[in-house]
């Protein structure tokens, strides 16, 4: 789309909404948020790009084609569910660690890995997708 | 136990591997399996001879009651050992038969399948654990039946069986379904311990008719005995197999296994007796009207499967101890002749016995075997065949209707008799006839089988004290369901029995002599009567006829008709109960809500209409934006912010893929049914919206189940460490939900990409082919 | 409230069955849209409607205080809308395929699998 104002703006949108949108990720434990929404942020933030920029420069700046941010995570989605299993925990249950040498840092759990994972296949399909569409026509 | 009844499928699978190691040893090797099983079961004979029941139980589905529970009981026992110890000939007298087939290896793994299954089904004591054995055993015979799979005669032989046995199967599963809600446990021991329970119960007549059908089905009683005899297309060794010994004793062991439970009543003695009786003459006269060996054993095996009916229905001590007498001397009779059946087709090229004779001397051992087995089967002394037969008589005449049931038994073993001797004796006797080969003996794989049982059935005979004492007697006991002495003996004083054999024995050498015109003229009486067989095909390809007329009807290829049928369906279904129910949902016409509340509700409405007006593309894709605002609005408003946040990222990419795609297609966005259409689609769309709210209504005049939510809200900080509630339930409460669910996501992406590829292929390549 | 709600539901759901049984390729792509909103509505009023009290629990707080909105549908609904988003694209793809294949967006005349000739010849006796 050939729009100046659109143009000079998109790099600034889109870091600010690849940014909220990892912040909305990972704040989703405790408030509204979580893998789903941030990752549909991200998926947006992309688009507004497509759009202005067009798919290759999407691609270029993505490095990765998108579906294979889907199937990571997937696959990472795969891995949180099975290091429970290291621990004698049947798949998927949440495994937590309260580590003390770092006081702001509450826990790091696979939990979180799980929602990252679901944040990447949301972002990595719709993306997907999209650039695809626009590529086709 | 598991592990004993595990082997013959996991040494199955390796089957075609043991034949392309060992080659034409692969008998030899194999049998060892079903040998060793032998050697195993035969530890039990001591313990069960005495008294012992044993029980072996692993736990399969705990919580739904269903274990792997077996049990090893008189009954059980007797079939074991002769399933292990029968299968053990069979499968060395299938490796040399089948020696040259490019697919003995899988054939003798279906053998092998098959002997698990039915070890399984007699030594299961729960019964969800027996109705799978059951229904194994069915299915390996298909394919056993089916295993010349390029022959058309054999593919029906093989559907009709499964279809009759598997039809009877599930009726069999409803019957012991019945039986465990009756009784309050899935255990066969327990539910049979309980004595005249069932009997009692009002559920007694289903229950019977639907374990009938299961037994008379798999047991090819009439009317259900037509595709035993079409079974015969099997190669031999399946038919010596499952169809004399062991498959089709299943529903004779279901009913011996049942009859403490279910037996002894008047609808029991009169179903089993007519029935049994009934196949025991027709198979019987069918058998004499046959000439290939196959047939003629296949329609005797059908009759002794109707004397065994028959006897377990009489019922009395003396009648029970007559069929377990019976099933031994049977399985030992009809095993032995028809592996030398096969022989005798192995070794001359043909099985049709009007052009077999004088084969005693180029095959002297089969021609033994034959002999012995025959003189057991039709009842000669001192066979044990002639022993089980006396003691039929001595049951018979102790009633009930002693008359019409001794008359069918002197009738039925005469004609048994005068077959025995048309498969036993005339191939052998007599001067060489023509034969499509030159026929020698086979290999000692081929005739050991033959030997081996044809000879135990002769010093079973003398030596009835071992089989009354060790098998028999305590078969009989637990068909009886209480300990039962059984003495067997050959001499039993010149007495009624004894004169009965005598006249049987006239009557069948008369029946054999006259044997050729008597077939002449049942073909000519009966040569085109209306059978079973033929009702069959009628149902097979009525059946056909409704799928395709249903077919025709359903299957328009109209995406609107499908829809019209989901949907009214669907209406019919929402609306139907409110209305039978008579739940009488009186509602204001406008329910009360806050203005706001309603100001939302109306809004999305109005997004919905716009969608609905659309004149023009764009016109519809913003309005759909409406309704997902709109949507996003009621989420945030009844504390759902995740929701709404979701459903605002959504919307937004919803328009943008939209866009995308409905810019590209040549619509004008109007819908262009016309007014008589629209007027026939309005009452339906309309019919579904009102039975979604009357749904709703309902749903919610309901009071609401909270536990879940409140256990998810209980332990969601305390236990997951989150503070947000339904990040939880979904990252880590339902977390294996939520795996499958990304993963839809990315197999929807790559569908996306695939279907876009494979159109830029396809445009690509039409590109190229023009000029 | 809910019944307010459970007649929104209802009107939804009838303009999304007009739209699918339409004809128009197009139009049956919106229906499934407005039916996709009009599922998630009604898991939504079926479990109940809280005015604004989001299933959080407070700082400091170990269980939520009691009135919260019902978490249970909502973790169902989230899922539901990013799958039928995706399944929405898929189908929006899927549309246009068919329009590219086939060369028309009327969905009566979509009749590769099952052309005319075969059925009548199913409706016969011998097939």
């Amino acid at each position: 789309m050939n729009s100046l104002i659109l143009r000079t703006a998109t790099p600034f949108l889109v870091g600010l909404t690849v940014l909220f949108s990892i912040y909305v990720l990972l704040r989703g434990h405790n408030e509204p948020g979580g893998g789903f929404i941030g990752g549909l942020m991200g998926a947006s933030a992309f688009a507004t790009y497509a759009i202005a920029e067009g798919v290759s420069a999407t691609r270029r700046a993505l490095v990765v084609p998108p579906i294979s941010i889907a199937g990571f995570g997937l696959f990472a989605a795969g891995v949180s569910g099975l290091m429970s299993i290291a621990f004698g925990d049947a798949f998927l249950t949440g495994q937590w660690w309260f580590p003390d040498f770092n006081p702001d840092l509450k826990y790091i759990s696979t939990v979180v890995l799980f929602d990252i994972g679901v944040y990447l296949v949301v972002v990595g399909a719709i993306v997907g997708i999209i650039c695809a569409l626009e590529e086709d026509g | 136990m598991l592990f004993v009844l595990l082997a013959p499928f996991v040494i199955a699978v390796l089957a075609p591997m043991v034949r392309q190691l060992t080659g034409s040893f692969t008998g030899w090797v194999l049998a060892l399996l079903p040998a060793s099983l032998f050697v195993y079961f035969c530890q039990f004979i001591e313990p069960v001879g005495s008294g012992e029941v044993l029980r072996f139980s692993t736990e399969w589905i705990p919580s739904a009651g269903i274990n792997l529970s077996f049990y090893v009981d008189g009954l059980s026992l007797l079939f074991a050992l002769l399933i292990s110890g029968i299968g053990t000939f069979i499968v060395l007298y299938a490796a040399a038969y089948l020696k040259r087939h490019a697919d003995l290896g899988r054939f003798l793994m279906f053998i092998l399948m098959f002997m698990g299954s039915m070890l399984g089904l007699v030594l299961s004591d729960n019964v969800v654990t027996l109705f799978v054995f059951w229904e194994l055993t069915s299915i390996t015979s298909f394919l056993l039946i089916g295993f010349n799979h390029d022959k058309a005669k054999s593919r029906r032989a093989a559907v009709q069986a499964l279809a009759v046995t598997g039809g009877g199967g599930l009726a069999l599963l409803a019957g012991l379904l019945l039986m465990a809600h009756v009784g309050g446990s899935m255990e066969l021991s327990e539910l049979l311990a309980q004595g005249d329970l069932f009997k009692e119960n009002p559920l007694y007549l289903s229950i019977l008719i639907l374990v009938l059908a299961g037994a008379f089905t798999k047991s090819a009683q009439a009317p259900f005995h037509f595709w035993l005899p079409n079974a015969m297309e099997a190669p031999t060794p399946v038919s010596a197999f499952l169809h004399s010994a062991t498959m089709v004793k299943a529903g004779v062991y279901l009913l011996a296994r049942m009859n403490p439970g279910l037996g002894g009543t008047e609808i029991w003695q009169v179903l089993l007796v007519v029935f049994g009786g009934a196949t025991f003459l027709i198979g019987s006269f069918l058998a004499l009207r046959n000439t290939d060996l196959k047939l003629i054993l296949a329609q005797t095996t059908v009759a002794s499967l109707g004397l065994l009916v028959l006897l377990i229905g009489l019922g009395h001590d003396k009648a029970i101890q007559a069929a377990m007498a019976y099933l031994l001397a049977h399985a030992l009779f009809k095993g032995a002749l028809f592996m030398a059946a096969g022989s005798v087709d192995h070794g001359t090229g043909t099985r049709d016995v009007s052009k077999l004779s004088g084969l005693a001397r180029a095959m002297p051992l089969t021609a033994a075997a034959s002999l012995i087995a025959a003189l057991s089967m039709s009842g000669l002394p001192p066979f044990f065949g002639f022993i089980a037969k006396e003691f039929a008589y001595k049951a018979s005449l102790d009633g009930p209707w002693t008359l019409e049931v001794t008359s069918v038994l002197v009738i039925g073993n005469a004609l048994l008799f005068a077959a025995a001797f048309l498969v036993g004796a005339k191939p052998f006797f007599g001067s060489p006839g023509e034969t499509p080969k030159q026929p020698k003996e086979g290999s000692v794989s081929l005739w050991l089988g033959p030997i081996v049982l044809s000879v135990l059935g002769l010093i079973a005979g003398p030596g009835n004290d071992i089989a009354d004492s060790y098998f028999v007697g305590p078969a009989a006991s637990a068909v009886r369901g209480g300990a039962m002495e059984v003495d067997l003996y050959l001499w039993g004083g010149i007495e009624l029995p004894l004169a009965l054999s005598a006249a049987t024995i006239a009557l069948g050498a008369l029946v054999f002599a006259v044997s050729s015109s008597l077939r002449r003229a049942l073909n000519s009486l009966f040569g085109k009567v209306w059978g079973p067989d033929q009702g069959y095909d009628q149902f097979m390809d009525g059946l056909m006829g409704l799928a395709r007329a249903l077919t025709g009807v359903l299957q328009t290829g109209s995406l609107r008709r499908y829809l019209l049928i989901s949907f009214g369906i669907v209406a019919a279904a929402l609306i139907a109960p409110t209305l039978v129910l008579g739940e009488a949902l009186e509602r204001p016409i406008i329910p009360p809500a806050d203005f706001y509340i309603w100001g939302v509700g109306v809004l999305t409405v109005i997004g919905g209409l716009a969608i609905v007006l659309a004149r023009s593309r764009l016109v519809a894709i913003l309005s759909t934006g409406v309704l997902g605002l709109a949507v996003a609005f009621v989420f945030l408003l009844f504390g759902a912010p995740d929701l709404a946040f979701t459903q605002l990222m959504v919307e937004t990419l919803s328009v943008v893929i939209l866009a995308l795609v409905i810019m590209r297609l040549p619509v004008d966005g109007k819908d262009w049914r016309g007014a008589p259409r629209a007027l026939r689609d309005i009452p339906i769309a309309a019919t579904i919206g009102v039975a979604v709210t009357v749904l709703l209504f309902s749903i919610t005049s309901q009071p609401l189940d909270l536990t879940l939510s409140e256990y998810f809200a209980e332990r969601s900080y305390t236990e997951a460490y989150g503070r947000n509630i339904v990040n939880v339930i979904l990252v880590d409460f339902r977390a294996l939900d939520t795996f499958g669910e990304i993963a839809v996501v990315v197999i929807a992406g790559v569908a996306v990409l695939g279907l876009l590829a494979a159109g830029s292929r396809r445009t690509e390549s039409e590109a190229e082919r023009r000029p | 409230m809910e019944d307010a709600f459970a007649m929104v539901v209802g009107v939804l759901f009838a303009l999304s069955v007009y739209l699918l049984l339409s004809g128009s390729i197009m139009r049956l792509v919106l229906g499934i849209f407005v039916l996709s909103n009009a599922t998630h509505l009604l898991i939504f009023v079926a479990g109940r409607l809280t005015l604004e009290e989001p299933p959080l629990i407070p700082d400091m707080m170990k269980v939520a205080e009691p009135g919260f909105a019902n978490p249970l549908p909502q973790a169902l609904i989230l899922t539901a809308i990013v799958i039928s988003f995706s399944l929405f694209a898929f189908l929006l793809v899927l549309a246009y395929r068919a329009y590219q294949t086939l060369g028309t967006v009327d969905t009566d005349e979509m009749r590769y699998a099952e052309p005319e000739q075969s059925l009548t010849s199913l409706r016969g006796r011998d097939v």
